[in-house]
């Protein structure tokens, strides 16, 4: 229950709520006891540089073979004519199977204000598939935006570190605002307003069916994005994001933290698209010695990559046990 | 959502100034960030106010003639219409149509519907209902109406014949000769005409096509005494017998008495494009209007 409220209350832009110790289980509390003081600065860098030379961007590697597959399937289903991935991310057919984005049919729900059987079924499945696989999956394993605003990221991040630009938040509430702003304008203008400036679907459109004038905006979002502000139409805008992370909330596939081996340095928070979920590996910050990330997380599985003491893993709720 | 509640923590505490002016930038900022996106989003719909956005759109799409409100909303902006089509006919609208980007819409002078893939593919795959399904067969489709636009450009008013490819060599436009493959369109340039008259838009109308196939058809059948077949043949085909002429070639009569024949656009017309698309004069003496439709006649 916690976790659904607590999920809840960050997707829609609250900052996580630090519990209080009389909250915290008594072993957390021996474990951040122990910690204390025993750990110096040469040993975190110890582990870390040890991290740092075995393996590493696991994750990453197959979240952006996986993105670039999936995309990738739309364009060759549609150049060679194999009626395999049809249409484009907004809705298409798998291997004839209806699929719909949740958010451009709630889009076309309210503005249209009618629904076939088609695209309930579509949007039927896709919410199965993210209710399993943990909705903002979308996000970092699929939406092609994600990519090129990760590589824009790199750069601004590059771009910082020169002390050549400084990063400029948002209040993290914008994106709910906006969530809000986006159902209305459909809902009372009959148009589906966001899909004009959705990147996801230019995007998409643009992959397959040949670049077009869109993509002009899209390359004004990653300016911004790389000038003025990290990650911003991800971190504050996308209500594409919000749909899934709702979704999310129910899904069994979680990154969870453990805080006994963490060594609360922070790597994991300075790679996150969204630093609040894993607020809780500050020290003090949990509620349990095991506590699930919450659900506005990507499962992009950057941290689970960069962690030095493997305190972050993914976790497929019920099947871990099995294993 | 009860997510409002942790202000209250956050005003508990007294924050700095310098805390207290960030978090007043950061306000402002996300002010400007809110307008400024809304902003640039409803934008679309200048294109939709001034009527740019109007086009052909491909059959069955929900709208009337100057109203595509509906079609503009129910479309989910995939492009499975597009994926379907044989003759590649369908294009999606770019972010110059405003809210319409996305939308399917057809340039019949570069390429029009030709009804090639009998069905009515593009409805089929259509899995919002923005092309709606009540529509059969071809007859059934209201896009347009064909207009002899520049009559004195028409060959067939000069009384001329045509001799060649339709539109040039370099012509990438498909269409379905049935006489030559059944199942399977074929590039324009690939088909060159030798005729002593030019009557290309009655000729290549698919209406006119289909009606003269039924003809064909019924005569058989009488000739064999078996007259109950026709209908058959509509339900193999998918491609039900078009009620009414759309195009034909009629004479009329020159100042000075002589007799000619030009192109006149009959209620039976679907606004298809085939017409504008293969009239070998530049531009096409014949054109699609879209504030017409067979259903609207003069509207
Ligand atoms: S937040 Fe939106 S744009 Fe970003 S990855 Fe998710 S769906 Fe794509
Ligand atoms: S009816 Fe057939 S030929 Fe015409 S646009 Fe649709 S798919 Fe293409
Ligand atoms: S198939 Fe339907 S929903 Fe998809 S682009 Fe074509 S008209 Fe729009
Ligand atoms: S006359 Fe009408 S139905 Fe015939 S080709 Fe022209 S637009 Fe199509």
């Amino acid at each position: 229950m916690r976790y659904i409220r607590d999920s809840l209350s960050q997707i829609f832009g609250n900052k996580p709520r630090r519990p209080s110790k009389a909250e915290q289980p008594p072993e957390l509390l021996e474990i951040y006891q122990g910690k204390k003081g025993n750990l110096s600065k040469a040993d975190v860098e110890a582990v870390r540089h040890e991290h740092h030379t075995g393996c590493c961007n696991k994750w990453q590697r197959r979240r952006w073979i996986t993105l670039i597959l999936v995309n990738v399937l739309f364009v060759v289903s549609y150049y060679f004519d194999v009626q395999l991935l049809e249409g484009a991310l907004t809705a298409s057919r798998f291997v004839g199977f209806h699929m719909a984005d949740l958010n451009s049919a709630l889009q076309v729900a309210l503005a249209y204000k009618h629904i076939v059987l088609n695209l309930v079924i579509g949007t039927a499945t896709v919410f199965i598939m993210w209710l399993l696989l943990g909705g903002r999956t979308f996000c970092s394993w699929v939406c092609p935006y994600h990519l090129l605003a990760e590589w824009a990221e790199y750069l601004h991040l590059w771009l910082v570190k020169k002390k050549l630009i400084k990063n400029h938040t948002f209040n993290r509430k914008v994106r709910g605002v906006f969530y809000v702003i986006f159902a209305l304008l459909a809902l009372i203008s009959g148009y589906t307003v966001f899909e004009t400036i959705s990147p996801t679907g230019i995007l998409s459109r643009a992959l397959i069916y040949g670049p077009g004038v869109a993509l002009i905006w899209v390359g004004a979002l990653l300016l911004f994005e790389v000038f003025y502000s990290r990650r911003a139409w991800c971190r504050y805008v996308c209500p594409i994001g919000v749909t899934y992370g709702v979704v999310g909330v129910l899904s069994p596939l979680r990154v969870k933290y453990n805080a006994e081996a963490c060594h609360h340095e922070g790597d994991c928070r300075k790679i996150c698209m969204v630093p609040h979920v894993l607020d809780l590996t500050v020290r003090g910050a949990a509620h349990d010695v095991n506590q699930d990330v919450g659900a506005d997380c990507t499962r992009c599985g950057m941290c689970v990559d960069v962690c030095p003491t493997g305190s972050l893993v993914y976790e497929f709720k019920g099947l871990s046990k099995l294993l | 959502m009860s997510d409002m509640t942790t202000k209250k923590s956050q005003a508990k505490r007294p924050l700095s100034p310098k805390r207290k002016e960030q978090s007043r930038r950061e306000f402002l900022r996300s002010s400007v960030l809110t307008v400024g996106v809304v902003g640039v989003s409803l934008l679309g719909i200048i294109p939709v106010v001034q009527g740019t956005s109007i086009r052909l759109r491909p059959p069955g799409a929900i709208k009337t003639p100057f109203d595509e409100q509906e079609f503009f909303a129910s479309c989910i902006k995939c492009g499975q219409c597009v994926q379907v089509c044989p003759v590649n006919a369908i294009k999606l609208a770019d972010l110059e149509d405003g809210f319409g980007i996305g939308v399917p819409y057809i340039d019949a002078r570069t390429q029009a519907c030709d009804f090639s893939c009998d069905g009515l593919q593009c409805v089929l795959a259509c899995p919002t209902g923005a092309l709606t399904h009540h529509l059969d067969y071809p007859a059934d489709t209201r896009m347009g109406f064909a207009r002899l636009a520049r009559p004195r450009a028409c060959l067939a008013v000069q009384g001329k014949g045509f001799k060649g490819q339709a539109r040039g060599p370099d012509y990438e436009g498909l269409l379905r000769y049935d006489e030559v493959d059944r199942w399977n369109p074929i590039s324009v340039a690939d088909h060159p005409y030798d005729l002593e008259l030019c009557d290309l838009c009655v000729r290549q109308c698919p209406i006119e096509i289909r009606i003269t196939q039924c003809a064909e058809k019924a005569k058989q059948a009488e000739a064999s005494g078996d007259s109950g077949k026709i209908a058959r043949v509509a339900e193999q085909h998918g491609n039900e017998c078009p009620p009414k002429h759309a195009i034909v070639l009629e004479p009329f009569e020159l100042p000075n008495g002589e007799t000619r024949m030009k192109p006149v656009v009959k209620e039976g017309c679907v606004g298809c494009g085939v017409c504008e698309m293969i009239c070998p004069v530049e531009s096409a003496a014949i054109v699609i209007d879209l504030d017409k439709t067979t259903d609207t006649l003069g509207g």
